[in-house]
């Protein structure tokens, strides 16, 4: 799939604009989140103040994106291709600013953590499904900029391992919760966290639906995996 | 199309993709019009290769494609205008309802009353409103007295959208009309002989936007009673008012698929790069 060779050079160039905004606003989503988990795990409360309060440039970057997209479809009257790209830009972005408002939710629940006693065994679980957001987050994005569906199909399917990860915590925040009743604030806490990494994760799975709908046309929400993977993506 | 804009074409590197047939679905299975094996050369020059292409019962075809790709001269062929020009040469077989409408005993004059055509330039006769509507009905004697014939009129302008405008003014020459209502005339006048067919060669190209959209609003309620196809350069015409969309690239037929997936989706990449305004 190509973005450019289109016979008005300011055609391009507007695509391609696009294009680069929502990868910039990706990387900031990134970075806030992974700053997020850093925060939380470090117990750093100065780094979660910082993150919990610094999701506008976000935000006005969805309300700019959403602009230059409208603009694109008044003026160009986007086909095919990249029609696809249009409509599937619009939906990025608002998961992209999603991502970023559950980052600041964590950064939110990270302060509070960070003043009190770490409940054992938690840190580890976090960390785990951390690290498993991360890497969604990051290949999602990596599938887009990319424009690589096959990728994309593989980040859909880590979602049964997702599940299982978030589970782990939920179960264990229980466990904590009947133990000890003084827990329970904490244990919540770790649980919204623990929400809003799974929150993440499912986000960064419809940005890779969106990528299978913009590179081979294929509208696969709400349809069985199994049958998307086998149909379209018998390699993988 | 002429010899010049073929060559043209040709010259352009970007447009030299090999076609090896056509994707998509060319054919279907309710067909008023079946063509196959469809060649057409002027002179030594051939400007459409092997097109195989149905025109289903009560559809709107769309065929497009860049200048000079064939397409005015495919749907030229299909109510036998190509046989006006003497260099032409058209084979292949084309049948409608079943039946072969290049026969020896077929009627070019008797096909085009069946098979009508609009042009992309308003050709009103330089007659009054009401004889250039009644003068294929006079011509095939369709109605049998004056009050018929005043019905016939009245009926076709009334389904061409125009006979509000010019109902006081009947006797006036259709010349004096504005451009899109002179259009809208024209339409008025094929319909007059209850066609069974409208071919549209860029029936809209000389209109302005609001003309424009009467002439499509028009051509979408015709589409309940008639079969139409039609040739446009604006792909967004093709896009609103066809159910099916048909490319064409260098006188072969690259494409054909329901309009919707065209222009969300399309299978050939010629196709693509020609409705997203690309070229390679």
């Amino acid at each position: 799939m190509e973005l450019g060779q289109h016979i008005s050079q300011r055609y391009n160039a507007e695509l391609e604009d696009i294009r680069n905004k929502v990868m910039t606003m990706g990387g900031l989503v990134e970075k806030q989140t992974s700053e997020a988990i850093k925060a939380l795990l470090d117990r750093d409360g100065e780094l979660a103040n910082e993150v919990a309060s610094s999701d506008d440039v976000i935000n006005q970057m969805e309300v700019d994106i959403d602009e230059e997209c409208t603009r694109v479809i008044a003026l160009r009257q986007p086909t095919a291709g990249d029609l696809r790209l249009v409509i599937a830009v619009v939906k990025v972005i608002t998961d992209l600013e999603r991502i970023g408002d559950e980052a600041a939710k964590i950064a939110h629940y990270a302060k509070k953590l960070a003043k009190k006693e770490t409940v054992t065994g938690m840190h580890a679980e976090l960390s785990h499904l951390s690290q498993l957001i991360m890497s969604m987050l990051q290949d999602s994005l990596d599938a887009f900029a990319r424009l690589d569906s096959e990728q994309a199909i593989k980040i859909l399917s880590q979602d049964i391992k997702l599940h299982k990860e978030f589970n782990v915590i939920s179960r264990l925040s229980i466990t904590h919760m009947m133990e000890d009743q003084r827990n329970i604030k904490q244990a919540l806490q770790v649980n919204w966290c623990a929400r809003s990494l799974e929150r993440i994760g499912a986000h960064s799975q419809n940005l890779c639906e969106y990528v299978i709908y913009l590179v081979n046309g294929k509208d696969i929400r709400h349809t069985n995996l199994e049958h998307v993977r086998r149909k379209y993506f018998p390699e993988v | 199309m002429t010899e010049a804009m073929t060559h043209n074409i040709e010259n352009r590197d970007e447009f030299n993709v090999e076609i090896n047939g056509t994707v998509g679905k060319p054919l279907i299975d309710d067909p008023k019009f079946t063509t196959r094996n469809v060649d057409v050369h002027y002179g030594d020059k051939q400007a459409i290769f092997g097109v195989d292409l149905d025109v289903g019962k009560n559809e709107v075809l769309a065929m497009i494609g860049p200048s000079g790709c064939g397409k005015s001269t495919y749907l030229r062929c299909l109510n036998r205008m190509n046989d006006t020009i003497p260099i032409c040469k058209v084979t292949g077989d084309f049948k409608l309802d079943g039946e072969d409408i290049y026969a020896k005993n077929q009627d070019p004059v008797l096909l085009r009353s069946r098979v009508g055509i609009v042009f992309q330039k308003p050709n009103p006769f330089p007659k009054s409103i009401y004889d250039n509507v009644a003068y294929g009905a006079r011509l095939h004697g369709l109605t049998s007295n004056r009050a018929e014939l005043d019905d016939l009129v009245e009926k076709s302008l009334i389904r061409a959208g125009l006979f509000k405008e010019v109902k006081d003014d009947l006797h006036k020459p259709g010349t004096g009309l504005s451009g899109g209502q002179q259009q809208r005339l024209c339409i008025a006048r094929t319909i007059a002989v209850d066609p069974e067919v409208i071919l549209m060669d860029e029936p809209t190209s000389a209109l302005d936007p609001i003309a424009t959209a009467l002439i499509e609003e028009l051509m979408i309620e015709l589409s309940g009673k008639y079969t139409i196809a039609i040739v446009t350069h604006s792909m967004q015409q093709a896009a609103r008012v066809s159910s099916r969309t048909a490319y064409f690239h260098m006188g072969k037929l690259v494409e054909v698929n329901d309009t919707d997936s065209v222009f969300t989706n399309p299978e050939h990449q010629l196709t693509e790069n020609y409705i997203t305004g690309r070229f390679g």
